[in-house]
């Protein structure tokens, strides 16, 4: 670099009127750095130029009449920094944080109330439908039990047979509307792949007619299943045979048996 | 006398960092050292010497204020307080209470205040100022009025004098130099 035509430029003339761009003047404060005939120019021209704009003052300029002013305006800065402690900004604070305590504390306890509403909530629908359930079901034994009642009702015990005397089932007959009542209580639960089938029997000659199988037997509870008997029955035998159903009965998986005593 | 110089510009950069630091000591010493160049600039605009004083008083407390605001990166220290002074020197005459008290103010240029300056005679470089603005050309006083008093930039005054930039820039160094010459 050509250190005096940089300096015979006039650059460092306007850098001390301030008239370079942030940039230039970053430029020619590290070249000072690196070049002191730089550093001297820079300083000559500050030099002559501070003297010659002192020259301009109407008159001397002293210290006092400005220190005066100085005190004033920074005490008055000072005057901020050493705030004495704000008792009530301290105390508004401390009640601001009691007060978000409180209120997450009712929050908290607004929502456990809550659950416990709705958990009792839910007992209580729990509750309703089993009161339902048992209506229905006290309905439904009414019904069966007014069924059984009926005068045109003929009663038949089913007895346990061969291996299976232990079984036991009865059949209640209504002639009038052609429906048998099968009480299953005595009978064990259906094993797997096979279904209790009942069957319609007259008796001379022996004919066995399929009155169709209780595939829901070991579901239900209370084991009474209603059946349509159209036929002219002297008596009913339960048998189990494989899913499905047989077209006529399996005569060693017999389990009850009962006649018709007397035709009404 | 580099040395010399050299001494003298750390003396500088030292002064101006205690300054940072709010060293008073240091403040009241680069006071005295620019106080009354910045009264001279600031006079040279508003034409008013109380008004000069109050605003030179205020660019000094402004800057003992802001002095976290000035990196020596960014230009000299003399600079940087005069372009502070400049703005609000000027600030200053476009306020409508100036512009009311001062209708008419005259139109005198550094040189002319120079010139009439009765302070100057007791002044140590008297003699060499006003040897220099004697022999001063117009044009110098010109480009000088307006890049230092004024703080025109390059362009402003390129278009101000009707010369090309290049030319204010070459221009203003002779005329520096002419000062230096004088007064140094």
């Amino acid at each position: 670099m050509d250190i005096k035509a940089y300096i015979a430029s006039g650059i460092l003339e306007l850098y001390v009127a301030g008239q370079l761009s942030e940039k230039e003047n970053q430029e020619v404060y590290e070249l000072m750095q690196q070049h002191p005939e730089i550093l001297q120019e820079v300083l000559e021209i500050e030099a002559a130029v501070v003297k010659l704009t002192a020259s301009v003052s109407p008159h001397a300029i002293d210290f006092e009449s400005f220190e005066a002013k100085l005190k004033d305006k920074d005490t008055k800065v000072v005057d901020l920094k050493p705030r004495k402690p704000n008792w009530i900004s301290y105390t508004g604070w401390a009640a601001s944080i009691l007060l978000i305590g409180g209120l997450l504390w009712t929050l908290n306890t607004k929502t456990k109330l809550e659950e416990e509403l709705q958990t009792v909530s839910t007992e209580k629908q729990y509750l309703e439908i089993q009161i339902e359930e048992a209506r229905d079901n006290l309905a439904a034994a009414k019904t069966l039990l007014d069924a059984i009642r009926d005068k045109d009702i003929i009663a038949i015990p089913l007895g346990g047979q061969g291996d299976y005397a232990s079984s036991y089932a009865k059949v209640y007959w209504n002639k009038a509307d052609n429906t048998i009542y099968l009480d299953g209580e005595g009978l064990p639960n259906a094993p797997e792949g096979k279904v209790w089938q009942v069957w319609s029997l007259t008796l001379n000659p022996l004919t066995p007619t399929s009155l169709g199988t209780i595939d829901d037997f070991n579901t239900d509870d209370n084991k009474i299943f209603t059946i349509a008997n159209t036929n002219e029955s002297q008596a009913f035998g339960i048998t189990l045979e494989p899913e499905g159903g047989s077209a006529t009965p399996t005569m060693e998986q017999l389990y009850t048996l009962g006649v018709v005593s007397s035709t009404p | 006398m580099i040395q010399q110089r050299n001494t003298l510009m750390v003396d500088i950069d030292t002064l101006v960092k205690q300054f940072q630091n709010k060293d008073q000591v240091a403040f009241k010493q680069l006071y005295g050292m620019y106080s009354k160049s910045i009264n001279g600039v600031v006079y040279n605009i508003v034409k008013d010497t109380v008004i000069a004083e109050e605003l030179m008083q205020d660019v000094f407390i402004k800057a003992w204020q802001k002095s976290d605001t000035y990196a020596p990166s960014k230009g000299r220290f003399f600079t940087w307080i005069l372009n502070i002074a400049r703005n609000a020197a000027i600030d200053k005459t476009r306020s409508k209470a100036f512009k009311q008290s001062r209708q008419n103010y005259d139109a005198d240029n550094f040189v002319d205040i120079i010139t009439s300056n009765d302070n100057l005679d007791r002044s140590t470089d008297a003699i060499g100022i006003r040897k220099f603005v004697t022999n001063l050309g117009q044009k110098c006083k010109e480009i000088i009025e307006l890049l230092y008093f004024k703080g025109f930039t390059q362009k402003e005054a390129s278009e101000e004098l009707n010369m090309p930039i290049g030319t204010i820039k070459t221009r203003n160094r002779n005329c520096i130099q002419q000062l230096r010459d004088m007064v140094l």
